[in-house]
């Protein structure tokens, strides 16, 4: 009878029709609101309970150790892989509705780089969406990729093969198209992985180019040492948030131990860094 | 032998005439070879457009097993169309339930990929095996209940092109211009998803919309090819010419374009040789006439082709011995090299014997160096060489040491392997970086 106090859904039901960016503890404006939200693969789960509200025009990162489902938190939020349960909406509205604002740049290993196209063609893929269907590419389009080509300082490359660019170069190209999507809420997962150190300065370049343009960046970082010199905010993540918000807050020891918990090693690296940031 | 009597009593083949061969080629030999022709060259032109996007997305083994899917679909149809009075033979009827049972093989893969933990490859053998398993097994039943139907069925499996009528010429026709059409439509939408379908979804495309498009062309193009080519192989068309094709182009458009004129090559070609040349299949022909453009592209194509990669690798072997020989004159302050030298050069870096001669003669080529009778000149140009060349191996051996956390006894076996492959960019870089951290920077300044 009295079923709903034994039922196995614990948190209270939301009313259907109030989303998540009007309950008190979200904010309207801010770009991201994630809410409650559980991913599984298969029968494992992999992120649970994530609650988090991104402060808007700042750069964020999102560190925590292999596994901990820092990927994940990106994919699940833009859609592309399922969630258990939970909602996360974008300045208040929908993925679906937010879409044309939010820009993103995919892990470089995700796709084949011997495929038949040029450098320019790639950047043109994020003006595709302002283009539409069956129109093909115009003129003023290439001029928009090209500039943002000119950005990463890939100007030079633009009709060069893909297959033929370095490791660094391709993460640039990918960073470019998503300069071409003219977002205000960018994801990027894992920009810095196994970068030389010409494309390591020019991203940090165009993430505070960003800033200034008073966009929102949320980065999948792995190097601890750089966290405080790059970013403004940091989200320390292993399956669920250990905490969040200004990196000079909480970027500290106790809760970097929460998040690696014995990895000793990386500990040494992260107060090294730690020290480094507050010499500054 | 007896079994095999009739072999002998087929009368020997004479080679066509000019004659012949310019008639069949100009769709003059005949109403019935022209159809056949025409179709196939259709065929292959669509087949080539839209195998260059299956074989993009990783699709064309998918197609594979859909083509062998389409067996039970026939032979379903005929069992179907018998047992309800309808006339069993009707071609529509037969392909309509060919293209069901492949709809149902690729919907079967995508299931498992979905709901179980299989691998792709996996779940296509799987369906590709059990599908045609079952259409074995209702061929052996039309059999038995019509035999002078089954006949008819088994042309499906390694096809009969002379069976090709009007309206298939038509059907074809209409499936090359629903491919051109479509590549041209969605080719911004295809090249998308093929190179970043992750990217694609975030971005809002609709990826299964497009794939689904994409499997259904496949499709109708494996239906369309049943009758000529064979279900066994109707995929060779599919995959063979636009992987011929992307050995020549680096750019898709080029590469669409191209894969549909093999593609129409291979089954005009085909067809033409399989007309003249009777009792031979046409469906293997064409499929071997866009095997021999495959073979000939893998040989002669330029920077994918094996002759001119294998011609580029042995130019780097020329070159970093050549590196190697100048260097060591450098080292050694030396503007000229006798023979003894050369030989403990060789032997120092463990040349093949026909590499020294061959090192000399493209070092004088390139103008780096003379061979005198008593053994090598290095010219002015040659000694900056080898300046240059013992400049990067120092910088970098300095660089390793400084920079990455490498045990520097083993820097020299590293430093031998990248020397050659730095950049002037990066040459500039690594000064510029050893500079500022009070690293000595070997060498004075180079005069280039």
């Amino acid at each position: 009878m009295n079923r709903t106090e034994g039922d196995v859904v614990a948190r209270p039901a939301a009313p259907v029709q109030t989303s998540v960016a009007d309950r008190p503890e979200h904010s309207a404006a801010s770009p991201l609101s994630v809410h409650a939200m559980t991913v599984a693969y298969r029968r494992k789960p992999v992120l649970w309970d994530v609650d988090y509200d991104a402060p808007a025009n700042r750069l964020i990162a999102i560190v925590g150790p292999n596994g901990a489902g820092k990927s994940t938190l990106i994919k699940a939020c833009l859609g592309v892989v399922p969630r258990a349960s939970g909602e996360v909406v974008f300045w208040g509205e929908t993925y679906r509705r937010a879409r044309q604002r939010v820009g993103y740049v995919p892990q470089r290993e995700s796709v084949d780089w011997d495929f038949p196209v040029s450098v320019l063609d790639v950047v043109c893929m994020g003006r595709y969406r302002r283009i539409g269907w069956c129109r093909p590419v115009s003129r003023a389009h290439k001029e928009a990729a090209r500039a943002c080509l000119d950005r990463v300082g890939l100007a030079d490359l633009a009709s060069r093969q893909i297959s033929q660019l370095s490791g660094g170069q391709q993460q640039r190209v990918f960073l470019a198209r998503a300069l071409a999507q003219e977002a205000d809420l960018y994801f990027m997962d894992e920009p810095f992985a196994g970068v030389d150190a010409a494309t390591e300065r020019s991203i940090v370049g165009v993430l505070r180019e960003l800033r200034s343009a008073g966009k929102t960046v949320v980065v999948v970082h792995h190097d601890l040492q750089t966290v405080s010199e790059y970013f403004d905010d940091v989200m320390l993540l292993n399956m669920r948030i250990v905490a969040a918000g200004p990196v000079s807050q909480v970027f500290t020891r106790q809760n970097l131990q929460r998040t690696y918990g014995g990895r000793l090693t990386l500990l040494s690296e992260a107060a090294e860094a730690i020290a480094r940031g507050s010499a500054d | 032998m007896p079994r095999f009597a009739h072999i002998s009593t087929v009368p020997a083949q004479s080679l066509p005439t000019f004659g012949e061969v310019l008639d069949t080629l100009t769709f003059r030999a005949g109403f019935n070879a022209s159809v056949v022709v025409g179709g196939t060259t259709l065929l292959g032109v669509a087949a080539g457009i839209i195998g260059v996007f299956t074989l993009l997305r990783r699709r064309s083994l998918t197609s594979d097993a859909l083509s062998h899917a389409t067996l039970p679909g026939v032979a379903g149809a005929f069992l179907a169309a018998s047992f309800l009075g309808l006339d069993a033979k009707s071609l529509p009827l037969l392909l309509a339930g060919a293209t069901l049972t492949g709809a149902l093989g690729v919907a079967s893969i995508q299931a498992m990929l979905r709901w179980t933990r299989l691998h792709e490859d996996a779940a296509i053998g799987i369906v590709l095996s059990v599908f045609f398993a079952v259409g074995v097994v209702l061929l052996s039943v039309v059999q038995k209940s019509a035999p002078a139907g089954s006949a008819g069925l088994a042309t499906f499996i390694y096809g009969n092109a002379a069976t090709l009528r009007i309206p298939d010429v038509v059907a074809m026709g209409g499936l090359a211009a629903a491919a051109m059409i479509g590549a041209g439509l969605f080719f911004k939408e295809l090249r998308l998803i093929c190179f970043n379908d992750g990217f694609a979804r975030v971005d809002g495309w609709r990826v299964s919309l497009l794939d689904g498009v994409l499997l259904g062309l496949v499709l109708l193009v494996t239906v369309a090819g049943l009758q000529a080519v064979g279900l066994i192989m109707v995929v060779a068309l599919l995959i063979v010419p636009a992987v011929s094709a992307r050995l020549w182009t680096e750019r898709l458009g080029v590469l669409v374009l191209l894969a549909g004129v093999l593609g129409g090559l291979s089954g005009y070609a085909g067809s033409s040789i399989s007309a003249l040349l009777p009792n031979k299949p046409a469906g293997a022909v064409i499929v071997l006439t866009a095997g021999s453009f495959f073979v000939i592209s893998l040989i002669c194509a330029p920077s994918r082709g094996m002759l001119a990669s294998s011609v580029r690798f042995a130019r780097l072997r020329l070159r970093i011995a050549g590196d190697h020989l100048l260097e060591a004159a450098f080292d050694a302050s030396a503007v000229h090299l006798s023979r003894r030298t050369l030989r403990d050069i060789a032997r120092e870096r463990v040349w093949a014997f026909w590499l020294r001669p061959l090192v000399t003669l493209s070092l004088g080529l390139q103008g780096l160096a003379k061979t005198k009778r008593h053994g090598l000149d290095i010219t002015p140009e040659g000694a900056r060489r080898g300046q240059r060349v013992s400049r990067n191996h120092a910088l970098w051996e300095q660089y390793l040491i400084s920079y990455a956390d490498v045990a520097p006894s083993h820097v020299d076996w590293s430093v031998d392997q990248v020397e050659h492959v730095l950049s002037d960019e990066l040459i500039a870089e690594l000064e510029a970086r050893l500079l500022e951290r009070g690293a000595p920077v070997p060498l004075a300044e180079v005069t280039r």
